[in-house]
């Protein structure tokens, strides 16, 4: 029962990632973004990172995608062109591919993680746990991402100013 | 019967996989952002799988760090995205060449 329902949801996600690249137009590509987020929140869950998965929701679906779709339609993009594949874009990406595809097979074939059975609880599992955790151990990396998050957001502010030169310059 | 966390790490890779070629032959600078943020969840769930077969919790505490830093960097990079097309009244990477040879 869980493999079938693994097999479901990476099929799903990865059939809406491909979904992504090949849409020609960016808001077909924004909901397959959706799509495959949710698909890998409910990967999440079979994990047992249930917090994980409802911020995953929250945050990616919730706030990136919504912010994607503002953009598109603030841009007004008609249409778009599909990609095309030729020229030295087409030979890099080529390139690029089979040497991951290869890399991938290596791993499916002689890769061995050596891992068992899942263990035990993990931190998303426990809301408990995991908050023991932020607030112990990684306490200082709490604190430098309100940081980060702040200097974001002047930087947001600063970049999306309407430059226009002033009166008095002149 | 669960499934093995190979199955997860390859999921993982063929996502980023389809995330990277997304960003190599895509013109759309919106879509290959789009791409850019489909590579950093497949990273967030090979994270998370470790993590739950090794039993620790480092891996999901890293990924809720990593959802917070995607937050950010979306919003900047969409506003350098609006900015940009407030100069060049364009989004296609192959009109935007200034910086070329």
């Amino acid at each position: 029962m869980e493999h079938f329902a693994f097999t479901c949801l990476s099929v799903f996600s990865l059939a809406c990632a491909i979904g992504v690249v090949l849409s020609k137009n960016a808001i077909n590509g924004a909901m397959c973004l959706l799509l495959c987020l949710a698909g890998i929140a409910g990967l999440f869950v079979q994990l047992h990172a249930y917090l994980l998965a409802f911020v995953l929701v929250l945050v990616y679906a919730g706030a990136v995608v919504a912010l994607f779709l503002f953009i598109v339609m603030l841009l007004d993009m008609q249409g778009g062109r599909a990609w095309k594949f030729r020229g030295f874009n087409a030979v890099a990406g080529m390139i690029a591919a089979v040497l991951l595809v290869t890399g991938l097979n290596l791993l499916a074939v002689r890769g061995r993680l050596g891992a068992g059975p899942p263990l035990g609880h993990s931190a998303g599992s426990s809301l408990k746990l995991y908050s023991y955790q932020l607030f112990t151990t990684y306490l200082l990396p709490v604190q430098v991402m309100g940081f980060l998050l702040l200097i974001s957001m002047l930087g947001v502010i600063v970049l999306s100013r309407r430059v226009t030169p002033k009166e008095d310059d002149k | 019967m669960t499934p093995s966390l190979e199955a997860y790490v390859m999921l993982s890779a063929a996502l980023f996989v389809i995330g990277f070629l997304g960003v190599l032959v895509r013109k759309n600078t919106l879509v290959i952002y789009m791409c850019l943020e489909l590579m950093l969840v497949a990273a967030t769930l090979a994270l998370v799988a470790f993590s739950r077969f090794n039993g620790t919790e480092d891996g999901d505490v890293f990924v809720f760090f990593i959802l917070t830093v995607a937050a950010a960097e979306v919003a900047v990079g969409l506003a350098i995205i609006v900015a940009l097309f407030r100069v060049r009244q364009t989004v296609q990477v192959d009109q935007l060449d200034s910086l070329k040879h």
